[in-house]
């Protein structure tokens, strides 16, 4: 997006002069000290996370990242599948790394594997009918069983129409099996494929943009790429601030 | 096995704005107050973790889990009412504190028309300009009435405001200076005047500086920090009851609040309460809390639960339009308005707090002429600034795919360039719109759940149409570069991102017609005090509880002077037959 590229070289100049007018520095927070007075210092400024290729100063290797294990996928097929669907849906380009390189498999797999998987805060009591007009989706099997079931029916619908797994097959034909289950075409056992398709929209999102915290939004690469400064403490000093300011983000590791 | 405890003179159910203003008015005239909290306690400190989407917005963190209790919604007589399952699509507080931990905290005034609005409408412009079947009818009280419990509630929590100049009087300032205006905030402000209209900073309990109330509770003044609808505040700079009624009321020393105590029901001999009786959530142990007075003080629909499942005063007939329980009851959630697209302009739309933003009130209530629209009452066009979620702010132009490749150019380029211009409007009661119990689903106590009956109507759809116009309308003088109008659903889904519900036990002036006096007294059992949300025979224009609080603090009054002088009601019973 060239254009936006353009627009931009003003506004990184504007929030120049902002630092330079608070006082405050690039590289650490727009924040800390001059805004948070109320709570002392709220911001510990995040060590850089940025390359993961660079080596420290003081280790010789990277350190191995020990929670990016499946928790709650027990087949690696399943989580293939499902890790090429989330990158479908929110892919790699110009402006940074797609729902792989944000661990946004990972999140997801995280989530199954605890309450919000097994829908412990929904009401799940029986019976389950079947919606009229406007009412809100009455399905029976929680969410952990809803991925599984419709993760395996994206590969078998590549394999049968395709003749490979899901995640071997060109870009093109994974967008057109997408649609058809984002439309609902695709007939799925005890769910509809557009129900499970609207949930994986949903975490893949969830995954790009919550806290790093949660196993996805790798280095906050997600609010990077959206100019969202992240778990501030406080924009006392930005609230009338006439131009738009890019904010280093911050997470909540970098809280008390 | 029941354990039953020594009597005290007052018993709230639920321990949220109602709860605490009736335990803080109470305590301080010197009567002994239990307060049963369903849930948990909390504090200031349990939210500096808090700036966390996923937990607060997606996951709902400080709601009720809808794993025991939901409500069953149908949009009329003939559907099979189902359950609202997600906890995505219910949006109820609990905990000390309730939804008042959680609210935006916007508290618009309602204006004189909303209390006789059926008498006005009447007046100006004749008994046929209201629909067959839409059950408008006086409140049973004034403007002039109730504007000194505004003012209180208004000081106890600190409103930041800046006075909306198409208002009624007022008998004093607001206690604090409005918010600082945003650039966003200052567009809409000048487009709004420019096409005519009277815009203004909307108030609210975000404090603009430090305050203290007169009860002695400090505020502190707000960040900005935009983690504050759905969240609570860390450095209570946001009224909540937490940092401000249940302190006042403590520390009197008259105050007792249990959390983890369910009430499943109200205990009473004859037409007097005598208590409730409550379960220990954690323990699975049932109490018996005798009382002199009774205050229901829960989310309105709880309140109209547990009067259905006590089984105190007439249920609701929607075939004869006879019985209150249940009445009138109304939804507010469908906030639309209309998306203005800048390709120019960039805002800092990370900024933001609950009530941050403008409005302007020249089509709400009887503001304007309503001879040719086909609609009573009306709303307000707001610009709000509540500090975007990156989850869930993906707006892009009709046509874009909802994802892939497009989809994720679009959604960043545009996350910072569309201010949210939206309305909130009246929601207007009708015969067949109620509640009751339902017949098929239950809660882990084996009690029903509460049923809606609830659909749009023309009033609705024909409103929402005029208010998203003003909306596109002002975003087109803000310069917006693509403007699409949200599209009202053809029928109510039950789902609720608030707790912006109304009615089920109304007040008014006539037994016939309302459940409760203007003192929120039942007209049925005159220990039994019901405040909420429940008691608005319909739903203005803005957000619930500055009116609901006023209630309340007038509603203790009476409670007082019930305590004082003995039995008896507190207002005398008028027959007004006004919906015959």
């Amino acid at each position: 997006m060239p254009e936006k590229h353009e627009s931009e070289k003003n506004k990184i100049v504007s929030r120049r002069s902002f630092l330079k007018n608070t006082g405050m520095v690039t590289g650490g927070v727009v924040g800390g000290a001059v805004l948070g007075g109320l709570l002392g210092n709220p911001f510990k400024t995040e060590t850089p996370q940025g390359d993961p290729e660079k080596k420290t100063d003081f280790h010789e290797q990277t350190p191995v990242d020990y929670s990016e294990t499946r928790q709650f996928f027990k087949r690696k097929e399943d989580f293939d599948v499902l890790s090429m669907a989330t990158e479908r849906i929110f892919p790699e380009d110009e402006h940074g790394p797609g729902a792989i390189g944000l661990g946004v498999p990972y999140f997801i797999d995280k989530q199954l594997a605890g309450p919000w998987g097994i829908n412990a805060d929904d009401y799940m009591k029986r019976p389950f009918l079947t919606p009229e007009l406007n009412q809100l989706p009455q399905v029976p099997l929680n969410r952990a069983d809803i991925f599984i079931l419709g993760v395996r029916m994206l590969n078998e619908v590549s394999k049968t129409d395709y003749g490979d797994a899901f995640y071997n097959l060109e870009e093109e034909r994974q967008i057109e099996i997408l649609q058809a289950f984002e439309s609902g075409e695709v007939k799925m056992n005890k769910v509809s494929s557009a129900f499970f398709f609207g949930l994986l929209r949903q975490s893949t999102l969830e995954g790009a943009y919550s806290d790093p915290m949660y196993g996805g939004n790798k280095n906050m690469e997600g609010w990077k790429m959206k100019e969202f400064p992240g778990a501030q403490m406080s924009y006392t000093n930005v609230v009338e601030e006439e131009e738009f300011l890019l904010i280093d983000p911050v997470s909540l590791k970098g809280h008390h | 096995m029941v354990t039953k405890l020594p009597k005290v003179d007052v018993v709230t159910v639920g321990v949220g704005w109602a709860g605490g203003i009736v335990a803080a008015e109470l305590s301080k005239a010197g009567y002994q107050v239990v307060g049963l909290e369903r849930g948990g306690e909390k504090a200031t400190e349990d939210f500096l973790h808090a700036h966390d989407h996923l937990k607060y917005e997606q996951r709902q963190e400080v709601m009720q889990k809808l794993t025991n209790n939901t409500i069953t919604i149908r949009n009329n007589l003939q559907m099979t009412a189902l359950p609202v399952r997600s906890e995505m699509n219910y949006t109820i507080g609990t905990g000390v504190g309730g939804g008042g931990s959680h609210w935006a905290a916007q508290t618009h005034r309602y204006f004189p028309y909303d209390f006789e609005i059926r008498s006005k409408t009447i007046e100006r412009y004749g008994g046929e300009k209201i629909p067959k079947d839409m059950t408008i009818q006086d409140w049973g009280i004034t403007y002039d009435e109730l504007e000194p419990y505004y003012d209180k509630f208004e000081k106890m929590a600190g409103i930041s405001g800046e006075e909306d100049p198409l208002a009624a009087k007022r008998s004093n300032p607001y206690p604090n200076p409005p918010l600082k205006r945003t650039p966003a905030m200052k567009l809409f402000h000048d487009a709004a005047e420019k096409l005519g209209y009277h815009p203004y900073v909307i108030p609210g309990g975000n404090m603009s500086q430090t305050y203290t109330n007169p009860d002695g509770e400090t505020l502190n003044a707000c960040h900005y920090c935009s983690f504050c609808s759905g969240n609570g505040c860390e450095i209570g700079a946001k009224s909540d009851p937490v940092v401000t009624v249940v302190p006042t009321a403590l520390k009197t020393g008259n105050f007792e609040l249990r959390t983890y105590a369910y009430v499943k029901r109200v205990i009473y001999d004859g037409d007097k309460a005598t208590g409730v009786l409550y379960v220990d959530t954690q323990t699975g142990e049932e109490f018996e809390q005798p009382a002199e007075l009774v205050a229901l003080t829960s989310f309105t629909l709880n309140n109209v639960r547990l009067l259905l499942l006590s089984n105190i005063g007439v249920p609701y007939n929607p075939e004869t339009g006879e019985g209150v329980i249940g009445k009138n009851y109304t939804d507010h959630h469908n906030y639309l308005g209309a998306t203005g697209f800048f390709n120019e302009e960039k805002f800092n739309l990370y900024v933001g707090s609950g009530i941050l933003g403008e409005t302007f009130s020249d089509f709400v209530a009887d503001n304007f002429d309503h001879s040719d629209v086909d609609f009573i009452h009306g709303g307000q066009v707001e610009i709000r600034q509540l500090g975007l979620s990156p989850i869930v702010n993906n707006n892009v132009p009709s046509g874009t795919p909802m994802w892939g490749k497009e989809f994720k150019k679009q959604s960043l380029f545009y996350f910072n360039r569309t201010p949210l211009v939206m309305t909130q409007k009246a929601s207007l009661p009708w015969k067949q719109h109620y509640l009751d119990l339902d017949p098929t689903y239950n809660d882990d106590h084996g009690d029903p759940l509460l049923r809606v009956t609830l659909d749009y109507t023309d009033q609705d759809r024909n409103l929402n149409k005029f208010l998203t116009g003003k909306c596109a309308e002002v975003l087109k003088e803000m310069g917006a570069d693509i403007i699409e109008e949200h599209v009202m659903p053809d029928h109510f889904s039950g789902a609720a991102n608030s707790e912006h519900s109304g009615g089920g036990a109304i007040m008014g002036a006539d037994p016939e017609t309302s459940a409760l006096n203007n003192y929120l007294q039942m007209w049925d059992m005159n220990n039994l005090f019901v405040c909420g949300s429940n008691a608005f025979p319909h739903f203005g224009a803005a957000n619930p509880t500055l009116t609901m609080g006023a209630l309340t603090y007038r509603a203790t009054e009476g409670m007082i002077k019930y305590l004082q002088e003995g039995d008896g009601l507190l207002v005398k019973a008028k027959s007004t037959k006004q919906n015959s």
